[in-house]
């Protein structure tokens, strides 16, 4: 078992692996969120509050999971890289920076569009959820950066790691700032201990698209992993081989 | 897993735990600062300095709402369950405003002890459901607004 763990973190293995499952991946996330769509869009029932605005759940809510979730991924990833010097986590650390910002950035912004209409106010500096969320996007910048800021990529990569994983503490801080504080922002609805407060009909979609963003990020995960493989192994031979086809 | 990894794993481990305590004190001891607004409740327990700009949460209570005709001027009473406040607003009011409905006013107190806002934004709470299951509600003698704020 631990062999064929370590054999995967071979970045060559790794290659294989990915080449074989993408296109099965690329295709069930096509047809995922086409569904997923339309079953939000369309099937699903009106709010009886917000009428048809409330459908902005449908993208909000799993890019907001997903910004928390690629976090812990790339944390997880940032553990491996710094005690073990594994290259493939040094990459997956980078790769989950530029999605889990792309994620951030856009809770933020349905978050946005659909507060000036409901709250009546685009943004509010004085919200807990608000803030920490904001902070999560410059914290994936700042990965972003001190990965690029170094002559020695390794280098810049195991910076990028700590930072990672300091910043592990505004996950738990973004959950649960909705219940610490009094904030604009309306409590989880899904994630709690009781009953999820959102009507069947409504809820089975927004778990179904949750699902396919986590299917979404996988696909373009491996992906950008395998391109950034190849990119770092170009002199080696199998990458000789594969660029001949 | 060797020495030198244990030491990093170690290192590891004591930064992140390190700057996790960090944060949890310094949110610890700005508590009072990072509260978004205070509650009727917080306000008739003295909470808020006289004179001071806050933002006052609560619901909408029941039958408080009056329009003055021919401006944009509005009296309501805001309530937590336990306190309630009267307050004055003149200006736009956002969709969600109702009687019931959870909201935030930013203004102050003046010497009558009303609330004189600036600014009124409507709360939005975690319930999602269709328009027939919150009829069904209604009628059951369940208010499907405002249910766990």
């Amino acid at each position: 078992m631990f062999h064929r763990f370590t054999a995967l973190s071979s970045p060559r293995h790794f290659y294989a692996i990915a080449s074989a499952w993408l296109p099965w991946l690329s295709v069930l996330t096509a047809l995922g969120f086409a569904v997923g769509l339309y079953w939000g869009l369309v099937v699903a029932p009106p709010d009886y509050q917000q009428g048809e605005a409330y459908r902005i759940i449908y993208v909000h809510v799993p890019s907001a999971w997903l910004s928390l979730m690629v976090y812990t991924v790339m944390a997880g990833a940032g553990l491996v890289a710094l005690v073990w010097h594994v290259k493939l986590a040094e990459i997956a650390v980078y790769e989950c920076a530029v999605l889990g910002a792309w994620f951030t950035a856009l809770a933020l912004g349905t978050g946005m569009l659909w507060g000036k209409p409901m709250w009546g106010t685009w943004w509010q500096w004085g919200d807990a959820r608000m803030l920490s969320e904001l902070i999560l996007l410059f914290l994936y910048i700042g990965v972003l950066g001190l990965h690029n800021a170094f002559a020695d990529s390794r280098k810049g990569a195991r910076v990028a790691a700590v930072l990672a994983l300091a910043g592990i503490v505004n996950i738990p801080i973004i959950h649960y700032s909705v219940e610490w504080w009094n904030t604009l922002h309306q409590g989880a609805t899904v994630t709690r201990f009781d009953k999820p407060a959102a009507h069947s009909s409504m809820l089975w979609p927004l778990l179904f698209m949750g699902t396919m963003f986590i299917l979404y990020f996988s696909t373009v995960l491996l992906a950008r992993i395998r391109v950034r493989i190849l990119e770092q192994e170009a002199d080696r031979q199998w990458a000789e081989e594969v660029r001949r086809g | 897993m060797n020495a030198r990894q244990k030491r990093r794993l170690g290192l590891a481990v004591a930064v992140s735990v390190g700057v996790a305590a960090g944060v949890a004190l310094m949110l610890y001891a700005f508590q009072q600062n990072l509260l978004y607004f205070y509650s009727p409740s917080q306000v008739a327990a003295g909470l808020v300095e006289p004179q001071t700009t806050f933002r006052l949460g609560g619901l909408v209570a029941q039958g408080s709402v009056q329009h003055e005709t021919g401006s944009m001027e509005v009296r309501f009473a805001l309530t937590d369950g336990a306190h309630s406040l009267p307050v004055h607003y003149s200006g736009l009011l956002p969709d969600l405003f109702r009687e019931g409905q959870g909201i935030v006013t930013l203004g102050r107190l003046n010497e009558a002890g009303v609330f004189v806002a600036q600014e009124v934004l409507a709360k939005h709470d975690e319930n999602y459901m269709p328009p027939e299951v919150a009829e069904a509600l209604t009628e059951a003698g369940q208010a499907p607004v405002g249910i766990s704020w």
